[in-house]
């Protein structure tokens, strides 16, 4: 290969991939829209109640396979509830649980590295503090310590939710806060006149978001199968409400005779994973100058 | 000393960093970046602060400026100590002083577009409170700097080097400032874009009336903009007076030195040239020899430099330099 035709292919190359850039990219985006519509409509589309089922149908395997019942797309669990259904409304409890429990997290935990960096100091000595003992305590105890307490509820498990994950949004907000704080352009707004919390959000803020979008996206798998061992321990939404959680948790005994159980909640949480990251990356890839220019 | 003329005075400035004194090993020490600088510029001038790297010249540009807290000593501009001044106290004044930084490429926000970056100033300073009027004011800049308005809806990254400074003068501009101090503003271009941004510093020096404060180690730089020159070595002013002096007759052993390892781009006469080759290091701040601090490396240095600290005296009418021996 010629060094002059890498050359003369790059800028066109480089094109086609800020124009792919412009657009969301289709799959993710029609697999998380679909996700969030199927929430939403979970009392209409789903065929059956999920909460209720008919030990006579127990275990039946999805249609198309040998043994299969009628009316039961996806199959049945244990005691007969239809996969489906439970699958339509899981998603309503796993979504809202990794979206409001990540943006909290996310903005609590960001806004706390911001404010421990940017000051430094017993600012950042006190926060950063409190985020060792918030990492040093187990976070299934203060689970078990709040199920005693509370009654269980969608509640407590955005609550465990934030106190296991803000000090990975605090650190690493910290880290990068503390890099940019020396770069000249703040010291430049210092000497136009800014105030510090003009400079913090005007400067440093935006130039903060590329990673803790890419962290945020890394936790939505995290949250789901966290809540899901919260509801194992009674600390999260109570039974018999599904979450694609607790539909792995149920099915991972009976793997070898209903595989269904346990794999099709398994893509489910897989599926709606890779989108939201791809997503992400793609979120990310707009907020930065240098990838947006055509 | 003090003169109506003076726009920056500064007294005794001395800036001392705390270094080490870790949990482990690590002894405490003071590092002296500047230890008890001072000169006056006067309105209108420019005046060339020259130096190797870490002797401290551009830690004195960024204790005027407030960007560091002195240790000790004044920073009297137009006037007024800006060291007792708080920092809501120094906004207004931070209006009448600006920098340019060297580095062209983290001096200017990444996510802002350059007619945003322009405009900050305006906005804070509420110089230009009507947005249209902003707008307006962003592309006369960009003309007095030798961009185009367009220039103003870029992002930094695609801009070159001499642009991306050319935006970083325009910014500094935006206030109507009486003193830019310029730290080392054109090391980090080609030097046919040196040229360029130089020529550019002057003719608005010219036209608004400017004073610079031009920090440099490019002694054909600062010979080409200053008016006067300070030569700066540990954290100390070694020589200072006016440029046709200090090139024509320098006093200090250390200035000598420099301007003999300046090439002289002919052939001939750059294999006549005479040099002074200093022996040896710069000595550590951390640390600095007792005496006269140049005294280890000093071709003529004398049992009397290695006890005694020189004073910074008037040797012409003028011509201050920092030598027992002079």
């Amino acid at each position: 290969m010629s060094s002059r035709s890498a050359v003369s292919v790059e800028p066109a190359v480089l094109a086609r991939r800020a124009r792919d850039r412009r657009w969301p990219p289709a799959v993710p985006l029609a697999v998380v829209m679909a996700l969030v519509l199927c929430a939403l409509l979970a009392p209409v589309l789903a065929p059956h109640s999920p909460v209720e089922g008919s030990l006579g149908e127990r275990l039946a395997p999805p249609l198309g396979l040998e043994g299969s019942k009628p009316g039961h797309l996806l199959g049945t669990d244990r005691h007969g509830r239809d996969t489906l259904s439970r699958l339509l409304y899981g998603a309503r409890i796993s979504l809202a649980v990794s979206v409001v429990g990540i943006t909290l997290t996310g903005a609590g935990g960001g806004i706390i590295g911001l404010l421990a960096g940017f000051f430094g100091g017993w600012v950042d000595t006190l926060l950063m503090r409190l985020a060792d003992i918030s990492l040093s305590l187990p976070g299934i105890l203060i689970a078990v310590l709040l199920s005693v307490v509370f009654e269980p509820s969608f509640t407590n498990v955005i609550i465990v939710v934030v106190f296991l994950l803000w000090p990975s949004y605090a650190r690493l907000t910290r880290g990068e806060t503390l890099g940019l704080k020396q770069q000249e352009f703040v010291a430049l707004a210092r000497i136009a006149g800014c105030s510090s919390t003009r400079i913090m959000f005007r400067h440093i803020v935006p130039n903060l978001t590329p990673s803790i979008l890419v962290l945020a996206t890394l936790h939505v798998g995290y949250v789901i199968v966290l809540e899901a061992a919260l509801s194992f321990l009674g600390v999260g939404i109570p039974p018999p409400t599904p979450s694609w959680g607790v539909m792995v948790a149920d099915g991972r005994g009976l793997i070898e005779q209903a595989w269904w159980v346990s794999i099709l909640p398994g893509i489910a949480i897989l599926v709606t994973v890779l989108s939201l990251n791809i997503l992400g990356d793609w979120v990310r890839d707009r907020l930065d100058p240098k990838l947006r220019q055509v | 000393m003090s003169s109506a003329a003076s726009l920056l005075e500064v007294r005794d400035l001395v800036k001392h960093f705390r270094v080490g004194g870790g949990l482990f090993g690590s002894l405490p020490g003071v590092v002296r970046a500047v230890d008890g600088v001072s000169f006056e510029i006067r309105r209108g001038e420019t005046l060339g602060l020259v130096g190797e790297s870490g002797c401290g010249k551009t830690t004195t540009g960024r204790c005027i400026l407030q960007l560091e807290r002195p240790t000790s000593g004044q920073i009297v501009f137009e006037g007024r100590d800006l060291t007792v001044l708080s920092e809501d106290e120094l906004r207004p004044i931070r209006r009448k002083m600006q920098v340019i930084f060297q580095d062209p490429y983290s001096s200017l926000n990444p996510r802002m577009t350059v007619g945003q970056i322009i405009a900050e100033p305006l906005a804070v300073h509420g110089i230009v409170a009507d947005r249209t009027q902003r707008a307006q004011r962003v592309s006369e800049l960009l003309s007095h700097v030798g961009l185009l308005p367009q220039h103003g809806h870029r992002y930094p990254h695609q801009l070159s080097g001499g642009q991306r400074q050319r935006v970083g003068i325009a910014r500094a501009l935006a206030v109507e400032p009486s003193l830019i101090v310029c730290d080392e503003p054109v090391s980090a271009l080609d030097v046919s874009i040196q040229a360029q941004i130089i020529n550019l510093l002057e003719d608005l020096q010219a036209q608004f009336g400017l004073t610079y404060l031009f920090v440099a180690h490019d002694l054909s730089v600062v010979r080409h903009i200053s008016d006067r020159v300070a030569v700066m070595y540990l954290g100390k002013i070694v020589e200072i007076t006016d440029r046709k002096s200090l090139y024509d007759i320098p006093l200090h052993p250390y200035t000598k030195a420099l301007l003999s390892a300046v090439p002289i781009p002919d052939p001939e006469l750059e294999a006549q040239r005479e040099r002074v080759v200093l022996g040896g290091e710069v000595p550590s701040p951390l640390n600095p020899p007792p005496g006269c601090v140049f005294h280890p490396r000093c071709p003529i240095a004398v049992d009397r430099c290695r006890v005694e600290v020189p004073a910074l005296r008037e040797i012409r009418p003028g011509h201050r330099a920092a030598c027992l021996l002079a």
